[in-house]
């Protein structure tokens, strides 16, 4: 290998494909069969990026060459930028020996489109097969589905992939339109629904025959741009629901639009990243998915904008006090996780607890309640009712002042612009 | 007040338990370290790790933990975290005194602690999961240098046997100096005579390519990196600095 010139290739294609946000290596399980390198199935991040993100995998571009020019992307044909595209075996060298040195959990291979959809996807498709036949590497690979390639590569492309991933890009049809013409969503949203029927298809062959392959044991993603168009967080996470119902994803990551390029279509260069925004949807859609709440009780054609001073769970009880307080000693597990103040893990272990017994708040601290904020909103064993008669606002009052958001302490320049 | 010194093994600290009842020991502290005759003080105890003794204990524990509650109480003695031997006997003590399986009462002290504990050593585990940076050395084993907080060395063995099935392999806990090798059949513990080869000898016995793959890493960490969203506290928070002296990106 060129020391030079691949560290000058790596440089490039790691650069141009750090926007992308998903990083997620968890939720494969693939063994290590007969002595080969690596499993698939633990999740690690390896390292954390200056600006805090998670670096789990090595994620990289085979080019940076592309035919299309969406507003938003630094690889558009029209951005005068430096070139470079990867051998597969390049890749192939640079995922393993990252491997070996317990650098990553493998690898993500996404491409700008050169020549055609098919003729990127069939490359994508090479470097995932020569991992797994040649190497016998069942580290996490996560393919990036090319929009238009066909069935027949995309079939392939599960076989050696945990993951695959369509990003949307941006959240609403006509959002796309403006900044990527070029781009069609029903092309886009056609090889999800396709992976979504193989998926199932080959989960069920696996349930009947154990030796049938596994088939993107780790489903599919997707990923919208946040910021860069005018979209409202209810249909943002609305269509994140639709997503997630209809075609099985396993994940949808936001990611805050960074401004790189100037074009009138989009925000200004100097737009700071909507940090907060992103890190306000996240807790949404982790509300959805982990907590039980219906996408309509987090954002509506009341409230159609997550609220950026405090997380969504605490805005929705602000809004529902009627529900509070909750006797933790009694309630049901599914009303305590709406509870501010208590996560999965705290309330899991509230329900095993009082088994032995009533709580009360001590003991409630001790097992991991954030009581500044809880309080307001439970009763258990203790004479006090601490939410007294406080009105919403006086309670976001008494939290805010008692607690530190790390974004808010952070950033306060930048929420002078929400 | 009894001061119970003990060797330090699990098995002495189970046999610590058995002298506990023995003579209906109500107050108790836990010492770990060889028993110095000279320094007599009032109520202290020298335990004599006793197998007999401990295995009966550990009977009584089996019969009143889940096999995982009993795993979890050994590594937690194993991590050696410090001054925690009394919470881990009284545990114990509390797991014995109860009529029924104690393991879930998050409400009592000990049960909560030893919750902590494990939160503790996974979370330190899991660290060493993931910092571990190997380097190849030119018999083309892989080594690793590590200075855990918790002693959770023998925790990783399982964890990198699966994932390098196929290369050889050497984890060195510097602070407590033994380490975990794997030869491409199974995994042992080794100490290493660094008198002969120092720690920081080894890179002249480095691959070719060690120095290539090293700088390719360290140019990708820079490359990911959006300025645009630079945020060090949380950085640190995820990376704590007593890491970074074995981090490939960070040196
Ligand atoms: S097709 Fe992909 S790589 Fe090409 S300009 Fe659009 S977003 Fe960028």
């Amino acid at each position: 290998m060129n020391e030079e010139r691949i560290t000058e290739k790596l440089n490039i294609l790691a650069d141009a494909a750090k926007y992308d946000v998903s990083c997620a290596s968890s939720g494969s399980k693939r063994k290590n069969q007969n002595k080969g390198l690596g499993n698939a199935s633990n999740g690690i991040c390896h390292t954390y990026t200056e600006d805090g993100r998670c670096v789990s995998l090595l994620k990289i571009l085979l080019t940076n060459h592309c035919i299309f020019d969406c507003a938003y992307c630094v690889s558009r044909s029209s951005n005068d930028i430096k070139r470079a595209a990867f051998t597969v075996q390049e890749v192939v060298d640079l995922t393993i020996n990252f491997y070996r040195r317990n650098y990553i959990e493998g690898l993500f291979l996404s491409s700008g489109i050169f020549k055609d959809a098919d003729f990127t996807m069939e490359r994508l498709v090479r470097v995932a097969k020569k991992l797994r036949t040649e190497h016998n590497f069942n580290g996490y690979i996560h393919l990036k589905s090319i929009p238009g390639a066909s069935d027949e590569l995309m079939r392939e492309a599960g076989l050696y992939a945990d993951r695959l991933s369509v990003n949307l890009e941006m959240p609403t049809e006509a959002g796309l339109k403006l900044l990527a013409p070029e781009k069609n969503r029903q092309e886009m949203i056609k090889p999800m629904g396709f992976l979504k029927n193989e998926i199932i298809q080959r989960t069920e062959e696996k349930a009947l025959f154990k030796k049938a392959p596994m088939f993107a044991p780790a489903g599919q993603s997707t990923q919208v741009i946040i910021g860069a168009t005018p979209e409202t967080d209810q249909q943002v996470l609305q269509t994140a629901d639709h997503f997630y119902r209809n075609f099985n994803l396993r994940r949808v990551y936001y990611s805050g639009y960074v401004p790189v390029l100037s074009d009138s279509r989009l925000p200004a260069l100097n737009t700071s990243v909507p940090m907060v925004r992103e890190n306000r949807l996240y807790q949404a859609d982790w509300l959805m998915r982990n907590y039980g709440f219906h996408v309509n009780e987090i954002v509506n054609e009341r409230a159609p904008h997550l609220d950026l001073d405090v997380d969504p769970k605490l805005s929705w009880s602000l809004r529902n006090l009627h529900v509070f307080p909750i006797d933790v000693n009694k309630a049901d597990l599914q009303l305590i996780l709406r509870v501010p103040g208590i996560g999965l893990l705290s309330a899991q272990k509230i329900v095993s607890a009082r088994k032995f017994g009533k709580l009360n708040w001590d003991q409630l601290k001790k097992i991991g309640v954030a009581l500044n904020r809880a309080r307001y909103f439970i009763t258990c064993n203790s004479t006090s009712f601490e939410r007294r008669d406080l009105t919403a606002m006086s309670i976001k009052q008494f939290i805010l002042s008692t607690s530190q958001s790390k974004y808010l302490k952070n950033s306060v320049t930048q929420l002078g612009l929400f | 007040m009894t001061t119970l010194v003990y060797d330090g093994s699990f098995e002495g600290l189970l046999t610590a338990v058995f002298e506990i009842y023995e003579h209906k020991l109500q107050h108790v502290k836990m010492q770990r370290g060889e028993w110095l005759s000279t320094a007599l003080f009032e109520n202290v105890i020298e335990v004599v790790t006793d197998d007999k003794r401990a295995g009966r204990v550990l009977q009584g524990l089996q019969q009143k933990l889940s096999t995982g509650g009993l795993q979890r109480l050994y590594a937690a003695h194993m991590a050696d975290i410090e001054n925690e031997d009394g919470n881990l006997v009284g545990y114990i003590r509390y797991a014995f005194d109860a009529k029924q399986n104690i393991e879930e009462d998050y409400g009592n002290r000990y049960v909560l602690r030893l919750a902590e504990l494990m939160r503790m050593i996974r979370r330190e585990k899991h660290r060493m999961e993931a910092f571990i940076r190997f380097q190849k050395l030119k018999d083309e084993t892989f080594y690793a240098a590590i200075e855990p907080d918790f002693n959770v060395l023998p925790l990783l063995s399982r964890h990198f046997k699966n994932r390098y099935a196929d290369q050889k392999w050497l984890i060195y806990d510097m602070r407590r100096n033994y380490g975990l090798f794997y030869d491409l059949h199974q995994v042992d513990f080794i100490v290493l005579d660094f008198a002969i080869s120092k720690p920081d000898n080894v890179i002249s016995t480095y691959t070719e390519d060690e120095g290539l793959y090293q700088n390719l890493w360290k140019n990708y960490f820079k490359s990911v990196n959006i300025p645009a969203r630079k945020n060090t506290k949380l950085h640190m928070r995820h990376i704590p600095k007593r890491y970074w002296r074995f981090l490939t990106e960070k040196i």
